[in-house]
């Protein structure tokens, strides 16, 4: 267990009793870089959301080490841009999970700060307000936090939409860098050309998992053919998805539940 | 200087009851502009107002059996105020209706029920009591009351003060890091209601609400940062305090509308002159720099 840093059994993630994620086995080793990928309404972030228990599983369930730290960067993040604050109060909050609600902010925690700041290539930004930001400049001050946060799980969703080339390169670079620090990364990710060079694992989704493993495998012509063929759309009389055996789940060996979209490829 | 004197300063040293009317009004500023500046940012700026309506029937029911009391009616808008204010939220938090809607809902069900409540038993000029305060009678209990308030809401805004800017700024992002998020949404919606209730006995549940909002409102173009605008709010509210008492006792106004009325014009001045206001920008957008 200690190998891997999250473990899905038979998880089925959605909304209004459909599934967005269907029936997902499988684990997250501890260190590795995975790229989800994905059509739109494919469940890519619905996983991200259940990863971070923002999202109770409709069935099944994810384990995850309950002392790991986690970080979460949102695809459509909720924060208020009009908010009076400054870069550095933003990058600041990143603190929480050292510091929580009480804790002071020493001038180390101060330190850190600055030096995230700089890390993305946003010196001397710090005392600008967050209204003043372009979209790169914001989401450099996003992955700032999430260099404070300090995490060993770190999910990104689409962090890469509507940022230039220069930006994405600055940022990969960061993500390698976590990498190297031995952090599990789950990355939401588009660009299969940057999957492909960046990502040594994939996981691709069609509210199925259609593969999971080595890149250049889970990119395959045939699976992006299956992942292509999937209906976005819900089925309001789709029948109701059959239980495995039995009805109170639980304490039952997963095992037994592993069934045939077992997620590994 | 002694017509200075008297005008600004014989009102207060003269008369007790003007020495507890500004007392109060200061107290009350000292929490309750930090909650408006809280409310503003959250874009809940009418919810004080939805709120202070809510509060009626509870210090309706107490004016009905204890007439006009201070205790009794507090209690009663006390118990109001947060059955509305936990229902909206309840509601937003658990099914698909935003707070706006939940909280429109709550607050005319209950202001509807107190002016009912209040047509039963009392005049109108009761009524104009309720709604509309009676700050030159505070008495010791009602002092006593706002101080308590006061404590209760600075103390627990430093405690929360870190969640309440990180639920305000990114919310999503707290509850990725805590589970504070809603606890913190329920303590604050809390302790406006305890402001309202303060406010309501020295300037009624209407105006209660302009203390809060008002500077606030004003505070933004000054600001931008969140701390110092809960502390020029503050000032600014306290500064309409005497300002409005001050009026009110040299030209015979109702003191709680010249209070109100006062901050209303530092509103408005703040909007033209403040550093983020009107002229500024317009002087700012005709010159720039190079980089």
């Amino acid at each position: 267990m200690s190998q891997n840093c999250l473990t899905f059994n038979d998880l089925t993630l959605g909304y209004h009793s459909h599934p967005a994620v269907h029936h997902l086995t499988g684990a997250v080793r501890a260190g590795s870089l995975t790229a989800v990928i994905g059509a739109n309404g494919s469940g890519k972030s619905t996983l991200m959301k259940g990863i971070v228990g923002i999202l109770k599983p409709l069935a099944g369930a994810i384990e995850r080490d309950p002392a790991s730290r986690i970080a979460y960067l949102p695809q459509q993040s909720e924060l208020d841009k009009s908010f009076p604050a400054r870069v550095t109060d933003l990058v600041s909050l990143g603190l929480w999970p050292r510091r929580g609600l009480l804790g002071r902010h020493t001038a180390e925690d101060r330190a850190s700060v600055d030096k995230a700041l700089s890390g993305v290539g946003l010196e001397g930004f710090g005392n600008r307000t967050i209204d003043t930001l372009s979209g790169g400049q914001m989401q450099r001050a996003l992955f700032a936090r999430v260099l404070v946060q300090d995490a060993d799980l770190i999910l990104l969703d689409e962090p890469f939409n509507a940022i230039d080339s220069r930006t994405v390169t600055d940022l990969v670079a960061l993500i390698k860098r976590w990498h190297g620090e031995k952090r599990t990364i789950l990355v939401v990710v588009h660009d299969l050309e940057l999957v492909r060079e960046h990502f040594p694992e994939a996981l691709l989704l069609a509210r199925q998992p259609v593969a999971w493993g080595d890149t250049s495998k889970v990119l395959a012509p045939g699976n992006l053919l299956r992942a292509r063929q999937f209906h976005e759309a819900w089925d309001e009389n789709a029948p109701w998805c059959a239980p495995q055996s039995d009805h109170h789940h639980g304490d039952h060996d997963h095992h037994d539940h592993a069934r045939h979209h077992k997620g590994a490829a | 200087m002694g017509t200075v004197h008297d005008f600004l300063f014989a009102p207060f040293i003269d008369f007790g009851f003007m020495q507890r009317a500004l007392f109060g009004a200061l107290l009350l500023c000292l929490s309750s502009c930090p909650m408006g500046v809280f409310l503003m940012l959250r874009r809940m700026s009418l919810t004080g107002d939805a709120m202070a309506h809510a509060i009626l029937p509870g210090a309706a029911v107490g004016f009905l059996f204890y007439g006009l009391q201070i205790v009794p009616m507090t209690i009663g808008g006390l118990i109001a105020g947060v059955v509305v204010a936990l229902g909206a939220g309840a509601v937003s938090r658990l099914t698909i209706q935003k707070e706006d809607a939940s909280m429109a809902a709550f607050y005319l069900i209950s202001l509807a029920l107190g002016v009912l409540i209040v047509s039963i038993r009392g005049s109108n000029v009761d009524l104009m009591h309720v709604l509309f305060g009676t700050v030159l009678a505070l008495n010791n209990d009602a002092l006593t009351l706002i101080a308590l308030i006061c404590g209760i809401t600075l103390v627990l805004l430093a405690i929360f003060w870190r969640a309440l800017v990180a639920e305000c700024m990114d919310p999503l992002f707290l509850r990725s890091v805590s589970r504070l998020g809603t606890p913190v949404h329920f303590v604050f919606l809390g302790l406006v209601v305890l402001n309202l209730v303060g406010g309501f006995q020295a300037l009624g549940t209407l105006l209660s609400v302009g203390l809060m909002m008002l500077p606030a409102a004003a505070a933004r173009f000054w600001c931008s940062r969140v701390g110092t605008m809960c502390l020029v709010a503050t000032a600014i509210g306290m500064a309409a305090s005497v300002v409005g008492l001050l009026l009110s006792y040299h030209l015979s106004l109702p003191s709680g509308p010249a209070i109100i009325l006062s901050a209303g014009v530092a509103y408005l001045l703040s909007m033209i002159f403040g550093t983020r206001g009107v002229v500024q920008d317009r002087m700012r957008r005709y010159r720039h720099r190079t980089a």
